[in-house]
């Protein structure tokens, strides 16, 4: 089975569908669909965030079209982790709006903001798998807990993710027994089981060791590749300016500047993003 | 009952007498247990979680009980509520009616709540925040990241403190006798009244209190081994590997 299979759409996956070409056509579907409504999947509206009286976030707009990736850098304490917080409403904003596929979270209230949610996974850098539960309860417990399917059908499908992900034979593990590019991959699985409409990455290779970085990017590329939508917050520009046709660079707050690899990233551009990457570039050689 | 005070023999009905307080004794430990997890989960969750008028009202509770010692929150509990409610019931049926056991075990339930939300509290607080996050970036309720996610790992870290909080929970049973429930202490008070022989009937209670304090922490270390994460640490004396916030030092 290849990895083609990695998309997922608004109407959801086919649970049984090992067909490669069926997904890359329901993908294509979707995207002519959503370019006749010319809606962006995600908007971020004038978002603003003070935590402990600090600005953390001022005034930060973006937007993504569906099957989009976009790559957010910048410094550490620019605010990039806050943003996708806000984002998920895990942290709401102080202001500003933030629509996902015309819903706005601001206006669904407690209740369904864990609605809002669901429709959005999150990976973080740190992997945050559940520690008490094995690679494949960690996948089936939010489609049994959240979605309320029962407990064969989640782990059925938990199964299915964990292949996809290259970690089937790793499913009775617990997390402490997983390499930290091994619990990545399965926090992947395990977001992606929802089905979400979008995907927050935040720095999902920063904690990982440099020789387990390439099996955790591998797994990213074929996302993107499947069409999903994603703002992946990385450090790894070499990876990412392949895969994104917009970095937006970000600095105290505010995205400073933002435009494809090439523009930001060339010999001559004179960006603060370029000269920000050959630091990095310097300090870790690559 | 006659005692024949020279006969070792004499002194064995009243040892029997004592031996079958042990029941209602457990049956004290047992149920104010199952009260303080009850009352301690929520009110951890609470300290850890709430909003902050919860927060304060968690904390009220908690400095309430953890601030008088069990004897005289015992005499409060007792005269200030089972006794009039003793009266009542009285009336009302006809006949005496003695809640000694249920005004105890109340007591005593509501108190180690107090104590072992500090315990659950540390056992939250040291749980790393992302797995909370993680559960609600999924689409988990707040109370559904409780449940499923944050609870099943902090009960487990706390079996160890739990365990204390039994061991100590034991002990401050023996002062319910002051309410004459027939557990064990009340039974020795009344056979040392009858017979006028302390010793022999004080070193049997401690006899019976190591015998349940050893029964139930081998209890809890078997729970504690069986609900082990695998690949959490590596020392046997401490399995999970993780050091808990130690609760609260008690005298009883």
């Amino acid at each position: 089975m290849s990895n083609v299979n990695l998309q997922s759409g608004p109407s959801g996956r086919d649970n049984n569908s090992q067909d490669g070409a069926g997904a890359d056509a329901g993908a294509r579907n979707s995207r002519t669909a959503n370019a006749r409504t010319g809606r962006p999947l995600l908007e971020v509206r004038n978002v603003s965030k003070s935590l402990g009286g600090k600005l953390i976030l001022d005034d930060v707009s973006l937007s993504l079209d569906k099957g989009q990736l976009k790559v957010l850098i910048g410094p550490s304490g620019s605010g990039k982790s806050t943003l996708l917080q806000c984002v998920h409403f895990l942290t709401p904003p102080d202001k500003g709006e933030v629509v996902l596929d015309g819903q706005s979270a601001r206006e669904m209230g407690q209740k369904n903001i864990c609605a809002f949610r669901q429709e959005i996974g999150m990976i973080f850098q740190d992997f945050n798998l559940f520690d008490h539960l094995t690679a494949r309860d960690n996948v089936a417990i939010a489609l049994r807990k959240v979605k309320g399917q029962p407990k064969t059908a989640a782990r059925v499908r938990a199964m299915d993710e964990l292949e996809r992900v290259g970690l089937a034979d790793k499913a009775g593990l617990y997390p402490a027994q997983l390499s930290g590019g091994q619990k990545q991959r399965v926090s992947i699985a395990r977001a992606m089981a929802m089905e979400p409409k979008l995907m927050l990455l935040d720095e999902p290779t920063s904690a990982l060791d440099p020789e387990l970085i390439g099996e955790v990017l591998n797994v990213i590329a074929n996302l993107a590749r499947g069409g999903m939508t994603m703002l992946m917050v990385t450090h790894q520009i070499g990876f990412a300016q392949h895969l994104t046709n917009e970095i937006l660079f970000m600095e105290e707050g505010r995205i400073i500047e933002r435009g494809t690899p090439g523009d930001l990233l060339g010999e001559n551009s004179g960006s603060r993003t370029a000269l920000f990457c050959s630091r990095l570039t310097e300090l870790t050689g690559r | 009952m006659a005692i024949a005070i020279d006969s070792i023999s004499a002194l064995l009905d009243p040892a029997i007498f004592i031996v079958k307080g042990t029941g209602l004794t457990v049956a004290l430990i047992l149920g104010a247990m199952l009260m303080g997890l009850v009352v301690g989960v929520p009110l951890s969750a609470v300290q850890v979680y709430g909003p902050r008028w919860a927060k304060f009202l968690a904390g009220t509770y908690v400095w309430f009980f953890r601030g008088i010692p069990i004897l005289v929150l015992l005499f409060i509990f007792y005269f200030g509520v089972f006794s009039p409610m003793e009266a009542f019931l009285t009336k009302l049926a006809g006949y005496r009616v003695n809640l000694p056991f249920l005004a105890a075990v109340t007591t005593l339930g509501l108190a180690s709540g107090a104590y072992q939300s500090q315990i659950f509290r540390g056992a939250i607080n040291s749980l790393h925040a992302g797995q909370y996050q993680a559960a609600l970036s999924l689409g988990f309720s707040r109370t559904g990241a409780l449940a499923h996610i944050i609870l099943p790992q902090a009960l487990r870290l706390a079996i160890p403190s739990w365990a204390n909080e039994y061991s100590i929970l034991l002990k401050d049973s023996a002062i319910a006798y002051v309410l004459g429930t027939l557990e064990i202490m009340s039974r020795v008070k009344l056979m040392v009244a009858a017979t006028h022989m302390h010793v022999p009937f004080y070193i049997q209670a401690g006899v019976i209190y190591y015998f349940l304090t050893w029964v139930g922490l081998k209890g809890l270390r078997t729970l504690e081994r069986h609900t082990r994460i695998p690949g959490l640490g590596v020392d046997q004396e401490n399995p999970q590997g993780i050091e808990l916030e130690k609760p609260e030092e008690r005298t009883a």
